[in-house]
């Protein structure tokens, strides 16, 4: 057999489904093989980012890794957003990227690029694999590392004329990974320490990110909510790990969290992260954040910690059995007081949104909640409409939330939804999108109409650049610059030339009816085009670098003169 | 205050490798101040001793980046107290037969050699530990020294302990 070939069997042997790609010169012989291989369905895509996108939501929605492959040069280098995208996100994809022939490395050929060494600061790993011996062992390689600890994208770049040379593969031959080891099991030491701060503690905070999603620790993090009798905040990417309807969730946190989360982040004793790396979006002003709480740190990834705060205690292990283990330890906290404290924060401000007014994207969004019964894979891109869609669709289990959490890529959640409406055809998939991140991949439009895949695209349209005319107006006297989506195309018309069902949105009136006929809608794809008010802006908010303390929980005052955030965006 | 630190690295002898952890370092504002690469006794793995500088507060932070590294057995710091620590160095020297006694002298005291001579100038070579070759350095600038290659450093762990 052909290196392709090897390539192609190596795949399958990783119960490989779906590979979103795009063909050219360098990749051919890999297309080639997979004429013989109907169980790995090529999902063509219409721009290398796109394949990146949905095979990040397919594995996010799924669990499993997410494979694409393009050629080389400007197809490779078209997935570098993707492949950053999914590494700030921890979600495991294998890249498969055409080269040429290993004689012209170096040597400026037609469509080379040096794709290994540009992607290298945003993998987790990656090969360039110069034998034809090397494929079987990379490709199993390439999914372990992708798939365990803490996941990742891990790039395989391959020369055409290794993918061309025979070699009688057996695919006997495993893993040659030395200086990789991942701890799953915490240390007896650590979760009794953990244990036993939080023993002491009146006014616990679980705070619990990405990493109980991906370790599948839903369970175990209700678990021990329920026991200690302690509230729970979710961050972006969190979202999930616990259920936002569950009378211990506080919600989502941060800079556009809830204020009763970042009350209780102000006023815990105790903050626990289970997962989660205290980003930027979340502590704000370090210096400031949680300064006279315990801090307990539980990750895959040792060298989280320290990287933000300094923990009291951390435990390096996965979410998942760390908690397993800690629960049997812990007993029931007399949190009676702060709880109520808690509760009468959620009275006091609770998430709102004019009722007059003109069309508000909130309005659309708690009504898609309801309406799905909170049930819905939510799929959005990054910017107001993301913030809100974070805040009013509440998600009540793991895997059903899927956003560009750390990179913040614009253009991800449209492709994201293909790919999880792909891996799981029988949810109901809905992509939130603002009018100018649509526009960066809505060229896909015709991957979700081939596949007639039911995906419900909602794009939430102030016909501008939302979030950035937002800080424009509080921090910047309101001096729009670049921000005016004029010239928009009308997004119904656009879906009809690709055969593609849509609605326009426009009175507050129709929002049911309107999003009821889109949900009812099962012949493929269709479109909601919201039309809303143009000025309106997400609170609360800490501003960036600020302390979390500092939360606008609503709309400042015309005459206050807001200072210009010292943190980064 | 940035620091200077020694870090020895045990690694799969790949490709790529010294790019990833070149990337480590620069990512995060250390400068490499000298940086030794060469195979290990097993010739799948390489002996990496580096010495950078940067600030104190972030220096666990880059040792765990690199051992979060796919490629990087383990990195680790030692104390000066737990290494034998070495450097070799050549000295360039503009000398005229004249005074080449002087320089002789020194040469003697260091316990250093002489291995290239010509009527105009002397090469030295010197192998200690890091100080002793700023040492010589010094001495010898302003007797007529025209260039200076240093090895950078090597350490290896003191007993049986890996290194």
């Amino acid at each position: 057999m052909n290196g392709a070939q090897i390539v192609v069997e190596a795949l399958k042997r990783q119960g490989v489904e779906y590979i979103f790609g795009y063909p050219g010169g360098a990749c051919m012989p890999i297309f080639d093989a997979l004429v013989d291989a109907p169980e790995q369905k090529i999902v063509l895509v219409r721009h290398e980012q796109g394949a990146t996108h949905m095979a990040d939501g397919y594995a996010k929605a799924t669990g499993k890794t997410g494979v694409v492959l393009v050629t080389s040069g400007p197809g490779a280098t078209n997935t570098v957003t993707g492949i950053l995208t999914a590494q700030m996100d921890s979600v495991p994809l294998v890249i498969l990227t055409g080269q040429t022939i290993t004689p012209n490395l170096g040597k400026d050929a037609f469509q080379e690029a040096d794709v290994f060494g540009v992607t290298m600061p945003i993998v987790k790993h990656s090969y360039l694999v110069r034998d034809v011996k090397d494929l079987s062992r990379v490709v199993n390689e390439a999914f372990h590392l992708a798939s365990t600890g803490r996941p990742g994208p891990v790039l395989i770049d391959l020369p055409k004329d290794v993918v061309s040379n025979e070699w009688n593969e057996d695919f006997t031959i495993g893993l040659d990974l030395p200086g990789y080891q991942v701890q799953t099991s915490g240390s007896a030491d650590g979760i009794e320490n953990v244990a036993e701060l939080l023993s002491k503690s009146k006014q616990p905070l679980l705070y619990v990110g990405a990493g109980a999603v991906i370790s599948g620790a839903g369970r175990e993090v209700q678990k021990l909510a329920e026991k200690l009798n302690a509230p729970v905040t979710t961050t972006l990417l969190g979202k999930g790990a616990f259920s936002e309807i569950h009378p211990l969730s506080v919600g989502m946190l941060g800079m556009h969290g809830t204020a009763y989360a970042n009350k209780a982040v102000i006023n815990c004793d105790l903050i626990m992260s289970i997962g989660a790396r205290w980003d930027d979006r979340i502590t704000g002003k370090v210096s400031e954040f949680c300064k006279n709480a315990t801090k307990i740190h539980i990750d895959i990834d040792p060298a989280e910690f320290g990287k933000i705060i300094q923990p009291d205690v951390s435990v390096n292990g996965d979410a998942t059995e760390v908690l397993a283990e800690l629960i049997p330890l812990v007993k029931k906290l007399d949190t009676s007081a702060w709880l109520k404290k808690i509760e009468n924060w959620k009275i006091k401000y609770p998430l709102k949104f004019p009722k007059r007014g003109g069309l508000r994207a909130q309005h659309v969004l708690y009504e898609l909640d309801r309406l799905t019964d909170s049930d819905a894979i939510i799929s959005t891109d990054v910017g107001q409409h993301q913030m809100w869609a974070a805040q009013f669709c509440k998600s009540i289990r793991e895997r059903q939330w899927l956003s560009s959490g750390g990179a913040g890529t614009m253009g991800y959640g449209f492709p994201a939804a293909i790919g999880a409406q792909l891996g799981k055809p029988k949810d109901l998939v809905v992509a939130v999108v603002g009018d100018g991140g649509f526009q960066m991949t809505m060229s896909e439009l015709a991957t979700a109409a081939i596949h007639k895949l039911p995906i419900k695209i909602i794009i939430i349209n102030n016909s501008y650049l939302g979030m950035v005319r937002q800080w424009q107006e509080l921090f910047f006297d309101n001096r729009e610059s670049g921000v005016d989506m004029e010239g928009n195309p009308d997004f119904v018309k656009i879906g009809e030339a690709f055969g593609i069902k849509g609605f326009h949105l426009k009175r507050s009136g129709d929002v049911v009816k309107v999003l009821k006929k889109a949900i009812d809608y099962k012949d493929g794809p269709c479109i909601v085009d919201a039309h809303v008010v143009k000025a309106d802006n997400v609170f609360p908010m800490i501003p960036a670098g600020a302390a979390v303390s500092d939360m606008l929980i609503d709309e400042p005052p015309k005459s206050q003169k807001m200072q210009k955030p010292v943190g980064s965006t | 205050m940035e620091e200077k630190f020694a870090i020895s690295i045990y690694v799969c002898n790949k490709p790529g490798v010294l790019v990833r952890l070149a990337q480590t370092f620069a990512r995060r504002g250390y400068n490499v101040d000298s940086l030794v690469v060469s195979a290990a006794h097993n010739p799948h793995f390489s002996r990496i001793t580096v010495v950078v500088q940067g600030e104190p507060e972030t220096f666990n932070q880059i040792i765990r980046q690199l051992n979060k590294l796919v490629d990087v057995v383990h990195a680790m710091h030692h104390s000066d107290t737990d290494v034998v620590d070495r450097e070799m160095a050549l000295f360039k020297v503009s000398v005229k037969p004249s005074q080449r006694a002087e320089i002789f002298q020194i040469v003697e005291v260091f316990r250093a050699k002489t291995v290239d001579i010509t009527d105009n100038s002397l090469v030295i070579e010197t192998t200690g530990d890091s100080s002793k070759i700023d040492a010589l350095e010094n001495l010898l600038g302003p007797m007529g020294l025209l260039e200076m290659v240093r090895s950078g450093k090597l350490i290896m762990k003191r007993g049986l302990e890996e290194t």
